[in-house]
């Protein structure tokens, strides 16, 4: 019995002597390359919001003049997101929104969307998806010119009528063989610019709150997953 | 050891014990990233970094390990090599981070790097067990190589798309369009594609290697009965 004790007690401090180096081992890289993981993410939302964000439209550091939202109907989020606000000599031009739509072909759709500050539409892309490659994913920027049809456009310009694709009577452009996808992204569209006319002067405002907060600048990445 | 020895292990690892076409290991990975040549082979030679750098951390500590829980401590290194590539690509490569996405944690999963340490880093010196993992992880990377070059030309019609991801905006233009104005082949690019695309890597190499033991044997190519249904020339 004795022996048998022995033997567990030797086995169990071999485990946690191997766990403490693992442990510091991860640690140390971890410490070694989170600025890097840090200023990469930055970088990469940077890259994709001034896809979106024409540098013409904005004179302020985009990344650090944010705001968090509560999640809202409107928006499809279920969580807090954030939105960047592009400014020219302190006067709002732009925002950065995050919005999901719910009901695409295989599950939700991320997308980012730019609204400038008279509700025109400056971009759209799609940040995260599950379509059918080769058939749904033409709303992704690489694969066709489709989402930029999305340019410009606003609830100022088109009615609720005409935010749905043309094969229901609107003035969306779809691809045939693929209509739920698109349907969902114009929809989503829509619905996220009347986020915007209800709330644009919350979305402006320079709150006490508008301090980047390094903790949730992830929630690009996380939507990417 | 000697160069010869390691001239074995790495014949072994690359071609005659392949991961991929022969060993049909690690699957899984295979039939997930293999859908272009930059995504298999990022994930490959990530694979590959693993395998050689725990066959080099586990086998100097092979004579200590109790047997009884070789598993678990194994398991434990392993993983901690793991997060420590995956640390390192979020930092350098954060693109093609988000492109192989859960496919590195899943390296852990693998069961070819464990395999290979049971099986070789378990009982031999450092520098056999780390070239064994590399090797091994090496065979890997060409399958999925090939493999995902098969998938992308008949799926999208282009070789190395992505390029760009790995190796940063400067190589955007490295993209070859084998078939311009292509319209896709939507099987290539789904999961079947890659089943029926490792079926035809796995004949390819069993053929190969008939031919090679036919031409061995001297000659006698002319006459054989023994395996004239499954050799290819036969018809």
């Amino acid at each position: 019995m004795k022996r048998i004790a022995r033997a567990s007690l030797q086995s169990a401090a071999n485990l946690v002597f191997f766990a403490v180096i693992g442990t510091a081992v991860l640690a140390s890289t971890f410490f070694l390359t989170h600025d890097e993981i840090v200023k990469s993410v930055e970088r990469e939302k940077l890259k994709l919001i001034t896809q979106i964000v024409p540098a013409t439209l904005f004179d302020n550091d985009i990344m650090q003049d944010t705001l968090n939202i509560p999640a809202d109907l409107l928006l499809g989020n279920e969580d807090i997101t954030m939105v960047y606000r592009a400014r020219i000599k302190g006067e709002p031009s732009a925002v950065v929104l995050e919005a999901i739509a719910p009901d695409g072909y295989s599950g939700k759709i991320a997308l980012i969307l730019a609204v400038r500050a008279n509700g025109e539409l400056a971009g759209v892309r799609v940040v995260a998806h599950k379509e059918t490659p080769g058939l749904g994913d033409y709303i992704e920027l690489p694969k066709s010119p489709w989402i930029k049809g999305f340019d410009g456009k606003s609830r100022e310009a088109y009615k609720d009528a005409d935010w749905k694709v043309k094969k229901d009577g609107g003035q969306f452009d779809y691809m045939a063989g693929a209509t739920i996808t698109p349907r969902a992204m114009v929809k989503a569209v829509n619905k996220a610019l009347q986020y915007f006319a209800a709330n644009r002067d919350k979305l402006f405002a320079v709150s006490a709150t508008s301090s980047p907060d390094k903790g949730r600048s992830g929630v690009v990445k996380e939507k990417q997953k | 050891m000697s160069l010869q020895e390691y001239k074995d292990i790495f014949y072994n690892g690359v071609w005659k014990q392949n991961t991929g076409v022969v060993q049909l290991l690690g699957l899984c990975p295979i039939l997930a990233v293999s859908s272009t040549v930059v995504n298999g082979v990022s994930l490959g030679l990530a694979t590959a970094l693993v395998m050689a750098l725990s066959g080099a951390a586990i086998s100097p500590i092979r004579n200590y390990v109790p047997n009884e829980i070789r598993i678990p401590v194994f398991i434990l290194i392993i993983a901690v090599l793991v997060t420590v590539v995956q640390y390192l690509m979020n930092a350098y490569m954060y693109s093609l981070y988000v492109v192989l996405g859960i496919f590195i944690p899943l390296i852990v999963t693998n069961c070819i790097v464990l395999a290979r340490i049971e099986a070789f880093a378990s009982k031999n010196p450092v520098g056999a067990s780390a070239m064994d993992g590399f090797a091994m992880g090496l065979g890997l990377t060409a399958v999925l190589a090939v493999l995902g070059g098969m998938r992308e030309i008949f799926g999208h019609g282009t070789l190395l798309s992505g390029i760009d991801l790995a190796l940063g905006e400067a190589t955007k233009d490295w993209v070859i369009h084998v078939v311009p104005n292509y319209h896709g082949f939507l099987l290539a690019i789904l999961p079947p594609g890659a089943f029926i695309g490792l079926g035809c890597l796995i004949a390819g190499k069993n053929w190969l290697n008939l031919r090679k033991e036919r031409k061995a044997r001297g000659g006698s190519a002319m006459v054989m009965p023994v395996d004239a249904g499954c050799a290819p020339s036969s018809h």
